[in-house]
């Protein structure tokens, strides 16, 4: 009935990686207490309700989750788990615990604590921004709609089993059983925090938080029973907050700091760069990110495909690489290079001045139109709007750039007929989870193009929505690499409606001592940002 | 004098729900969505529309503003959307920082301004008068960004006597300090300077002068007390403004003040932080003015009689 495979290895596995390449003469260290900066205030520890960037890869350490991934990978593994299988027509998923994992409140982890968590962050009532997510398990209308609170998907037949059953094949589902609103908390502590949970987080992580005092910073110490032997590496990390990047960084220049979180300011970043320990301070990594331009297809005239791809040739993307120090490269797909299905031979649109005109020309528009670009108002991203909009110039194109907050940007993008285009920088599209589905549904799906959407280009076609959903269905695991060509191919045929100008894949700046140790891939992880488990301090 | 607080007290009440009201429906009347900004990118129409509900934002904003006035009435400033937590104990958290580096700047400028505005009436029309102008004038014109980089590369980063960040111990204190002491010391030093002048030219000054009092006790405890209504005002006023928060001095020197909060929460559309932060801050401003009012009349007794 099952196809069942059994992954016993998970502690071998990880163990099996972290002799990676790029870091094979210093082998990890046990111990170490480090300081890490962060610009912006933790928001919540809350994995129901966590959603950005900064406790994202906080809350990934401080719980754990059926299951995960491979340190610095994209590779799923069992976590809490120990084993799981799936059922032919992959509607059935069912999982076998791993025995004896605490809470860090001393309590066993059981069946029903995944059932209690998942339909805690499922409960309209958690206010949480992850309930779609879970959104093929069965039952799930019936708790968003306020009929029940209980997911009638989910059975927890013993304390050692899972069984969710789907309303429909999700070949994502293992994706989505590893993100950070599928953690794994006790009922008794979010009852006993009395609506405070986000800043007194119970889990079973390899991190637990031992203070926080608000605005100041937060400390995190290891979990000694954490169920996987001599991990994480460091005994304890201090976040300190508030810290504005430029001074963050002049403190790690004098060995105050050990990670600068924010990264490195655009001003500073050939200072260093160029600096004696300059290169080994810096961490440069690609992350799964997009950065784009909607065109909007309800709005006159750029509801023309002629007019969108003459626009698709009109920009040039590497002066706006330039414009970044070169810490982006040029994009020609929706899809990041990191993501499986990204297409290494699709060239997309070229940069042709000549060609966009006589395109503009065939539609119609041989002096030009005018229009609005909207943009997100900190730098660097009003640059890059001016840089666009001196590009569109070129073409005849006259382009008002409008540089507002991000909330209303967001508020712009999602009211119809509103903005003509939009400059996705600030915003841009990071992977939830490391799968090409990601990148479709919300942004470039019919679903997505609707009022208060996030789907900008307000692109729906019938015939590609319909490809996706099959694509999605392909859940026989023996099937990922067909899944990811087939997915592929849906994001360049996209192109051919040209509903974006997809610009560039900006990679992501960690600033660290010298001190530490790790792969590059453990500080810009495609799935945590920075992985507090795998990084260590060289001895 | 319980007249006077009395009616103040009432004023008081009356600002601050004038403040409440205008900060209310300015910031429902912004193109922004709250329940948006929580949903995040991947979440489904309707996972919108469940926590706009939840939040009570689709209730009419008549009925949410009568909301808020009575969690107000009963202390409640309501809960964080984005953090999920009472607005009041996350206020709360931030005041100690908020007031040490108030009453540190507030010292700082008054004891600049008035050295220099003294120095400055008594050498009036010279080259040192000349000299404290101009700097004054720099002061009051250069930005807090540049300042507060400047004193924290030269003393901290460079010098290594102050730390560069943080909060606790004194040494903290002295730069985010000294940085808002340097850009307020200018206007003091300005209004100090003319108050002097003004007071020196009087004829109980030339009376004292003429009975042979030192210059000292002249200065000190004739003409300063009377030079110093109008410092009493602008201290009452920088109160109100230090505790609505100096972003920058705090952003630079990672003070956990209560501007940085503010500002998190305006990035967030937190609407519950911004108008907490709002009415503590317009509080403090009322009351800071209110306090300079009842001091004034126990320096001078002039304004007593009237």
């Amino acid at each position: 009935m099952f196809k069942s495979w059994l992954r016993n290895t998970t502690i071998a596995t990880v163990l099996a990686l972290t002799p990676l390449p790029s870091f094979a003469q210093d082998t990890p260290q046990q111990g170490g207490d480090i300081i890490v900066t962060y610009k912006d205030d933790i928001a919540t520890l809350d994995p129901a309700i966590g959603y950005d960037w900064v406790n994202w890869s906080m809350i990934k350490s401080l719980y754990s989750r059926l299951m995960d991934y491979e340190p610095g990978t994209a590779n799923l593994i069992p976590s809490l788990a120990e084993t799981f299988g799936v059922s032919d027509d992959g509607l059935t998923y069912t999982f076998k615990l791993r025995k004896g994992v605490k809470f860090t409140n001393g309590r066993e982890v059981v069946a029903s604590d995944v059932k209690y968590s998942i339909e805690r962050a499922v409960n309209p009532k958690t206010q949480g921004p992850g309930a779609g997510f879970f959104g093929s398990i069965k039952g799930y209308e019936d708790v968003t709609g306020g009929k029940t609170t209980t997911l009638e998907g989910i059975a927890a037949p013993d304390d050692s089993t899972v069984i969710f059953h789907l309303s429909r094949p999700d070949a994502t589902f293992l994706h989505v059983l590893a993100i950070n609103f599928a953690s794994v908390v006790p009922n008794e502590a979010v009852e006993a925090a009395g609506g405070d949970f986000g800043k007194k987080p119970v889990g079973s992580g390899t991190f637990v938080l031992k203070d926080w005092t608000i605005g100041q910073h937060l400390v995190f110490e290891r979990n000694p029973d954490y169920f996987v032997k001599d991990m994480p590496y460091i005994d304890k990390f201090t976040v300190e907050v508030g810290q504005e990047p430029l001074v963050a960084l002049l403190r790690l220049q004098k060995g105050e700091v050990d990670i600068a979180g924010d990264g490195i300011p655009p001003a500073k970043f050939l200072e260093i760069k160029n600096s004696a320990d300059g290169p080994k301070m810096i961490v440069d990594g690609e992350q799964l990110q997009t950065g784009y331009i909607t065109l909007n297809t309800k709005v006159k005239p750029l509801d023309n495909l002629k007019v969108r791809q003459a626009l698709n040739m009109a920009i040039n993307k590497d002066r706006i690489t330039r414009i970044l120090n070169g810490r982006a490269t040029a994009a020609n797909q929706p899809l990041p290079p990191l993501m499986p299905g990204y297409d290494k031979s699709f060239t997309g649109y070229a940069y042709d001045v000549e060609k966009a005109k006589a395109l503009l020309a065939e539609a119609g528009f041989p002096t030009g139109f005018e229009t609005v670009l909207y943009s997100t108002n900190t730098d660097p991203q009003p640059r890059i709007a001016q840089a666009i909009q001196q590009d569109l110039a070129a073409v005849g194109v006259k382009a008002e750039v409008r540089a507002l907050a991000q909330a209303n940007v967001i508020a712009a993008g999602g009211t119809e007929g509103e903005a003509p285009m939009i400059w996705s920088g600030g915003m841009a599209w990071i992977a939830d989870f490391p799968d090409p589905s990601n990148f479709y549904g919300p942004i470039l799906g019919c679903s997505g193009a609707v009022a208060g959407g996030w789907n900008w280009s307000w692109y729906c076609n019938q015939d590609i929505d319909k490809r996706a959903v099959a694509a999605d269905s392909m859940s026989d695991p023996a099937k990922v690499a067909e899944r990811s060509a087939t997915w592929g191919k849906i994001f360049t045929d996209i192109m051919a409606d040209a509903p974006w100008i997809p610009l560039i894949n900006e990679r992501r700046v960690v600033a660290k001592s010298l001190r530490m140790g790790g792969a590059d891939n453990i500080y810009i992880d495609p799935t945590r940002v920075i992985n507090y488990d795998a990084i260590y301090v060289k001895q | 004098m319980a007249l006077l607080v009395l009616r103040r007290l009432v004023q008081t009440a009356l600002i601050l729900l004038g403040v409440a009201a205008i900060t209310f429906l300015l910031l429902y009347a912004l193109p922004a969505d709250p329940a948006r900004m929580i949903a995040g990118r991947s979440a489904t129409a309707q996972t919108v529309a469940n926590i706009r509900r939840e939040l009570g934002l689709d209730q009419p904003l008549l009925v949410q503003f009568w909301a808020y006035l009575q969690g107000i009435v009963h202390g409640d400033l309501g809960r964080s959307y984005a953090q999920k937590t009472d607005v009041g104990s996350l206020i709360a958290a931030r005041i100690p920082a908020t007031l040490v580096l108030m009453a540190a700047g507030i010292l700082v400028e008054v004891l600049l301004g008035l050295t220099f505005g003294i120095i400055a009436a008594l050498r009036r029309g010279g080259a040192v008068d000349r000299v404290v102008m101009m700097a004054s004038f720099v002061g009051v014109s250069a930005p807090q960004f540049v300042v507060a980089l400047l004193l924290l590369y030269v003393f901290a980063v460079t010098l290594g006597w102050f730390p560069m960040s943080g909060f606790g111990t004194p040494a903290h204190v002295v730069l985010p300090a000294a940085t808002l002491g340097i850009l307020g010391a200018g206007w003091y030093a300005r209004m100090v300077r003319s108050a002097m002048i003004d007071v020196l030219n009087q004829d109980y000054v030339r009376t004292a002068r003429a009975k042979g009092l030192s210059s000292a006790r002249i200065i000190l405890r004739h003409a300063l007390p009377n030079a110093m209504l109008p410092i009493i005002a602008m201290i009452g006023i920088d109160i109100g403004q230090f505790m609505g928060g100096v972003v920058v001095v705090e952003a630079v020197y990672g003070w956990p003040g209560i501007g940085q909060l503010a500002w998190q929460a305006i990035q967030q559309v937190d609407i519950p932080i911004i108008m907490g932060v709002t009415l503590v801050s317009a509080l403090a401003i009322v009351l800071g003015n209110l306090v300079a009012d009842i001091i004034a009349p126990l320096i001078d007794p002039r304004i007593r009689a009237r």
